[in-house]
């Protein structure tokens, strides 16, 4: 295989490192991490919101967890533990969407699986009617006229109408 | 009054029954006698939308007079709710909301009823089927839900009153919108049933539904959309769709009967697709109870709480026989339902109808998916799992995109086949003002390489720009071909060309109206909210805006006590608008709700709460939010709303050719 030039090869290079460097920019950021964390959970006072969206009037638990929240990201713990210590207080609908764990996996595979087996079903939908015989031709063409005529101008202005 | 409220519900029933049974004998018997028993059962199909139109009003009626012997109004209302919401009672809770969808679906088949001399057999299948639907409904409120039930030992006083939730005036319409969209559905499926089961030759049962299909198609997007708005102006989180189960529940018959309407054009125009619309309709019938059944049954946890109620057993059987009635009838009379043309290529509008109709039901699968998921995670786990915003965010937007994209590109495809030149041609200058879109919002700061909402957002932006700009292409392209022939102007050919084909014209304005709200919805990642405790003078600044406490005030009336905060809204120096976030407290129901204020300008929303006093300090709490772009959302809907009406104007007549001089190009507006 052909090797890119130097000086392209250094530039793809430099676009990667700035890819990077933008994609670590705000990791540590508390408040991002407190806001994407806070987005992950659900309230459990029963108003069915999102932690950070709950603004149920006097609302008794989302003051309290969103203290949790923000005490297990000062204590330094990551993402997975922080979610953790919610979903052992709180049990495991307190995560706002299933985990890619165990049986929840089928959550998300399916959706997938549906659109794999869709395309595939449509594929060959598609390729089954491509190979439909034809409608046999008359032997011989003939002039057509009269209402016979008029049938195929319908069709044909139905045909080439929308 | 309540009396001949209920002796109105339970003759309701039997002029159902009546008209079911006398109507499926007079079709099944064909003999001497059958027309005129046929016509009996279309006269108490009639009389039926008289006698539910006059229990609806008895039980409106009774709200106004705070007739609280009536347990329905004792729970829905009370003597100081504003007349508006009096009247809104009907639908305010269970059992008025089903009187209310029973009156619908009377009043849509009265409707039919009185237009059976378009195709008289077929009506009578129709009207067999509604009637069939309505029994079901009259049970539930003669036997289940009972509106007209008495309040059991001493009278009281006044009311328990309306939920806070519902004393808004979108309530007053946009329940109604949505049932009238649901109920609509009953109708189309309803001639497809009959059509399926007398072997209906040919496509018409299609013309005739084609109105009523889009009609409650448009019905249930102004409903859907309604809840959205009504979920922004008065939940007070700032959002206006979270997937809630219920919201779900509304989008599911509409992503399926979106399908519907784009398939039903090739079974129209190529005698396609006959098995799958019949499924598609069913589905989007089936979908629209199945909506009702989650919202009432209580077996997910949902914010429209104030619904549940022990009637989901009722919509169980309900949803097995219809479900068992229908795949009989297909298996029966399938072989009616084959393509009469085979497919020439796969660049081609019916490849892409095809594959339209593929996403839109892969949407529908995934919000049905995540609906039942917590259900499904209990049986096979033993414990109950929470499927929200971050899954559908996941997996369904996507799906979203890909639906973008074909919706720019299905216009651009020709009937039967394409060439690939011709859809360069067509596509060349629409991609690469899609793609200038993309590099000016890039050059403007978005960075999509940061957070996948912001990848989500570019691609929606340039996906609707595509669409906006196909749209505006086919327009051009075809008004400039008739401005050739005609000599009028630009202007003037796009509307005789809109007028050649309105429903064609249409479609694109729906299209259109589709890409402006997908713009209002890409805002979403740029959101930006704040919090604080905000005294007499206090300042926060959000964004361009600086928002500073003046004071608070409060009031009361009979319904409620509320309390104002007043801030001002200052955009550099210059104050712009002084805004007053509220908190209520209803009186007869002994409930809060917060009432946010919204300042909507085409660039974002200012969206502010009043979320009230902090426990500790007591001290006021105001939360702000800066919604960019969230406008768009509620105007693209208009524009869908109108595309679909001018899509129900009847084309002009076409021109007739009668001497063949010369032999003319292909029409603009005639298909590519």
């Amino acid at each position: 295989m052909k090797s890119l030039p130097n000086s392209v090869s250094r530039s793809l290079q430099a676009a990667l490192l700035c890819l990077a460097v933008f994609a670590c920019l705000g990791a540590s950021d508390e408040g991002a991490r407190f806001t994407s964390l806070g987005h992950k959970l659900m309230c459990v006072c029963g108003c069915s919101q999102v932690l950070l969206e709950c603004n149920h009037v006097g609302c008794t638990y989302s003051d309290r967890m969103r203290g949790e929240l923000m005490a297990s990201i000062d204590r330094g713990e990551n993402d997975d533990l922080a979610l953790q210590d919610f979903v052992q207080k709180y049990g495991p609908t307190v995560l706002a969407a299933p985990t890619a764990t165990g049986f929840n996996r089928v959550a998300w595979i399916m959706p997938f699986l549906a659109l794999v087996l869709g395309v595939m079903t449509t594929i060959f939908i598609v390729l089954a009617w491509r190979k439909r015989p034809a409608l046999a031709a008359p032997g011989g063409v003939l002039p057509v006229s009269g209402a016979e005529l008029e049938r195929f101008r319908t069709q044909a202005r139905k045909d080439t109408d929308l | 009054m309540s009396q001949i409220g209920s002796f109105a519900l339970l003759l309701a029933l039997a002029l159902s029954t009546y008209s079911f049974l006398a109507g499926v004998l007079a079709l099944v018997r064909p003999g001497a006698g059958s027309e005129r028993l046929g016509e009996t059962a279309r006269r108490a199909g009639i009389a039926t939308f008289a006698v539910v139109f006059l229990a609806a009003l008895i039980l409106v009626i009774s709200a106004f007079q705070d007739n609280f012997s009536i347990a329905y109004i004792y729970h829905h209302s009370n003597r100081d709710l504003p007349a508006p919401y009096k009247f809104a009672t009907l639908w305010s809770g269970q059992e008025g909301s089903l009187l209310f969808w029973s009156l619908l679906l009377a009043a849509y088949g009265f409707v039919l009823r009185l237009r059976h001399k378009t195709d008289a057999r077929l009506f009578a299948y129709a009207s067999a089927i509604i009637a069939a639907v309505q029994i079901f409904f009259l049970l539930l409120l003669n036997f289940a839900a009972h509106p007209f039930a008495l309040m059991q030992g001493e009278l009281p006083a006044d009311g328990a009153g309306l939920n806070p939730l519902l004393q808004y005036p979108e309530m007053v319409i946009h329940p109604p919108m949505l049932y009238l969209g649901y109920v609509g559905f009953t109708i189309p499926f309803a001639f497809a049933l009959g059509a399926l089961i007398m072997r209906y030759p040919g496509e018409k049962w299609i013309q005739i539904t084609r109105r009523w299909t889009m009609v409650t198609w448009a019905f249930l997007t102004c409903g859907v959309f309604l809840g959205a708005h009504w979920a922004y102006s008065v939940l007070g989180w700032g959002g206006y769709w979270g997937w809630d189960p219920v919201e779900n529940a509304s989008l599911m018959p509409w992503l399926t009967g979106t399908a519907f309407l784009h398939s039903v054009m090739m079974q129209e125009k190529r005698g396609m697709l006959k098995m799958w619309n019949m499924w598609l309709i069913f589905a989007t019938f089936w979908l629209a109870i199945l909506g009702t059944f989650l919202t009432r049954s209580g077996i997910i946890s949902s914010v429209h709480a104030f619904a549940q109620s022990s009637i989901g057993g009722w919509f169980k059987w309900f949803l097995l026989i219809t479900l068992v009635t229908f795949t009989y009838f297909f298996f029966k009379n399938k072989s009616h339902l084959r393509s009469e043309h085979k497919l020439e290529s796969l660049i081609s509008r019916e490849s892409s109808f095809l594959f339209n109709n593929l996403l839109l039901l892969l949407a529908c699968f995934t919000v049905l998916w995540g609906t039942w998921f917590p259900l499904i995670s209990e049986y096979v786990q033993g414990n109950k799992v929470t499927v929200g915003p971050p899954f559908y965010n996941k997996v369904a937007i996507p799906v979203a995109l890909l639906l973008l994209l074909l919706t720019a590109v299905g216009p651009l495809l020709a009937w039967r086949k394409t060439s690939l030149e011709s859809l360069k041609r067509n596509f060349m200058w629409p991609a690469l003002g899609a793609l200038a879109i993309g590099v000016l919002m890039i050059i403007f700061g978005v960075r999509p390489w940061t957070d996948i909402a912001y990848f989500y957002a570019l691609m929606a932006a340039m996906l609707s720009a595509l669409v906006a700009f196909t749209v505006a292409s086919e327009f051009i392209r075809g008004g400039r071909v008739i401005s050739r022939h005609t000599g009028q102007n630009l202007l003037a050919s796009m509307v005789h060309l809109f007028h050649r084909n309105t429903r064609r014209y249409g479609g694109y304005i729906v299209h259109f109206g589709v890409a402006v709200v997908i713009i209002g919805i890409l805002g979403t990642p740029f959101n930006q909210d704040k919090e604080k405790e905000m005294g007499f003078g206090d300042k926060m600044t959000i964004g361009p805006y600086t928002l500073v406490c003046e004071s608070y005030t409060q009031d009361d009336n009979p319904n409620y006590s509320n309390e104002w905060a007043i801030i001002n809204v200052f955009k550099g120096d210059r104050k712009i608008e002084t805004m007053y976030p509220e908190r209520r407290f209803y009186k007869a129901s002994q409930q809060p709700q917060t009432l946010p204020r919204i300042r909507s300008t085409y660039k974002e929303d200012l969206y502010l709460t009043y979320e009230g006093l902090n426990e500790q300090t007591g001290r006021p709490i105001i939360k702000a939010h800066l919604n960019p772009l969230v406008m768009w959302i509620w105007v693209g809907v208009l524009i869908m709303i109108v595309g679909t009406v001018l899509g129900l104007i009847p084309n002009a007549a076409p021109v007739r050719v009668t001497s063949p001089a010369r032999i003319q190009p292909a029409a603009a507006g005639a298909g590519d």
